[in-house]
């Protein structure tokens, strides 16, 4: 049988509207593929097989009716464990969930792509409650990452990294909080893309801080993510903090090319404290794009810290509950951290909230001379699982929360930001960042350095 | 903060908060507490005026 698993989405859409394929061959290609790679992997704790071999036969069956065919016709995806799935417990990464009723809806992104044609095969690793930049987990065993698998995939969307960088699926979902797409993308070799905070609703999906939670698709390809993301957009009603605009599709202007944009790279901060590897990315993007001129991003330190103070404790808030009742179900780590983020005094909370205000309007004057600005994502290549620090600028460092340290700063104002890969030995990544709803120039800049062959998602050797 | 100033602000917090902390775990806590009194003085020293509000990030 041709092997799909390395097809884009676009292209197998486009085989399946044509009917050189379909899209029932498509799935059951795709669930051997999993039964084969998942064990190694770890990244599906759930697969939906029944539910998408349905979903194939009613995609075929619309082809063979002479229906219109979504942009997505036939394409396998998976989301993260933390999205509702009509019929399972939403796990979220914990033990304690998976006790709880099945979800009796999906979210709203899983019936947008469906509505496109996509096929959902089931949910994804992550670590507890998201809070977590590792993709190890406790309760299910660590993600890991395709392309060596002694290491991490990064996290907390760690299955949705291993996934697409395995060839398990196309297409995944993930969530973003302090940087849980971006991170695997990065470190797995994906495209990633955290939306405009507000801009996909995050009905039926569990939370974890709701000042900053965004939910948003990995791909191996700009043209797979837009295409996703195109088939998401809209507002829902059920997510308060989704912004009621009109969908701004992207898939038409991905091709414009960069002439005429201004793209500076990050200084001060998003310079310092990385290995050479991720050094070494930014600086082969910033030559790829011609980048003469850097600007600093003001207070990204202290914006760092106000992130985390309001992740601790809005992360706590919403756990205090189980925290009091079921300590012990946690993951160790996760449970101890949120324990200290309960404690937290709340003028503390609130001063890092007044902060965010003045950083956001600070950062956004940047955007006044610029239209996107470049930034490492992680400080390094994949570490080992299990391993618990780092050295940055020669200061020993907890892996754990330091992954983040250039993701968390843009998140906590909710810009949009691409991830793009750079391949190596270990992939790394960089951050494409623009302002408020601009997702189509990030992903212009995106598609152009994909097109010159600069961000690559290189595909994982395998035994 | 000292580790004792720590226990004494974790023990306190705890029994305000109805949380049983095991003493297997008051270590681990007490060091994330101390990353979370290393972070504060970056926020709580930065200037504001009394008229600074927090606001929703972007409005569509």
């Amino acid at each position: 049988m041709e092997d799909i698993a390395w097809h884009s989405a676009t292209a197998i859409a486009g085989r399946v509207a044509t009917g050189a394929l379909t899209a029932r061959a498509v799935t059951e290609a795709a669930l051997a593929r999993i039964e084969a790679r998942n064990p190694v992997l770890n990244a599906f704790t759930d697969i939906t097989a029944e539910r998408a071999r349905a979903q194939a036969d009613r995609v075929d069956a619309a082809r063979a009716a002479g229906r219109p065919m979504g942009p997505l016709s036939g394409v396998p995806f998976a989301v993260k464990n933390l999205f509702d799935i009509a019929g399972l417990p939403t796990r979220a990464g914990s033990a304690i969930n998976r006790t709880r009723a099945p979800a009796a809806y999906d979210s709203p992104l899983i019936t947008r792509l469906e509505a496109a044609g996509g096929v959902l095969l089931g949910a994804l690793n992550m670590g507890e409650y998201a809070y977590d930049f590792t993709g190890e987990n406790r309760h299910d065993g660590p993600s890991r990452n395709p392309h060596d698998l002694a290491r991490m995939t990064g996290g907390s969307s760690g299955g949705s990294g291993g996934a697409v960088a395995g060839g398990l699926v196309p297409l995944a979902l993930g969530s973003d909080t302090n940087g849980s797409i971006r991170v695997p993308a990065a470190l797995c070799g994906l495209f990633g893309l955290k939306p405009t905070y507000g801009r996909l609703p995050r009905t039926h999906s569990f939370p974890f801080v709701g000042s900053f939670d965004h939910l948003g698709p990995l791909a191996r390809s700009v043209e797979d993510l837009a295409a996703a993301y195109d088939a998401m957009q809209g507002h829902d009603a059920g997510d308060p903090a989704c912004a009621d605009r009109p969908p701004e599709p992207v898939s038409a202007s991905l091709g414009k090319g960069i002439a005429g944009l201004r793209i500076a790279r990050a200084g001060g901060y998003f310079r310092r404290s990385m290995m050479p590897e991720a050094a070494h990315a930014v600086q082969h993007i910033a030559d790829a794009l011609g980048i003469a001129s850097e600007v600093e991003i003001p207070e990204a330190a202290r914006a760092r810290a106000a992130a985390f103070l309001i992740t601790t404790a809005e992360g706590a808030a919403l756990h205090l509950g189980r925290l009091r009742t079921r300590p012990g179900d946690f993951d160790p780590d996760v449970r101890d951290r949120l324990i200290a983020g309960a404690m937290v005094p709340a003028s503390l909370v609130i001063q890092a909230q007044k902060f965010r205000r003045w950083y956001r309007d600070a950062v956004l004057r940047l955007f006044e001379h610029v239209d996107a600005i470049i930034a490492p994502v992680t400080p390094c290549p994949a570490p080992l699982l299990g391993q618990k620090t780092f050295m940055l600028d020669g200061v020993e460092l907890p892996v754990r929360p330091n992954l983040g340290i250039f993701t968390q700063p843009i998140s906590f104002i909710g810009l949009p930001v691409a991830a793009v890969p750079v391949a190596g030995t270990l992939p790394t990544g960089v951050q494409i960042i623009t302002a408020p709803w601009r997702e189509d120039i990030a992903l212009r800049i995106a598609r152009h350095l994909e097109a010159a062959g600069i961000a690559v998602a290189q595909r994982p050797q395998e035994p | 903060m000292t580790d004792a100033e720590l226990d004494a602000f974790m023990d306190a917090s705890a029994a305000a908060l109805g949380i049983s902390i095991d003493p297997e775990w008051r270590a681990s806590v007490r060091a994330n507490l101390a990353v979370v009194f290393r972070m504060a003085p970056l926020v709580l020293d930065f200037p504001l005026d009394d008229e600074a509000e927090p606001a929703p990030v972007f409005k569509a």
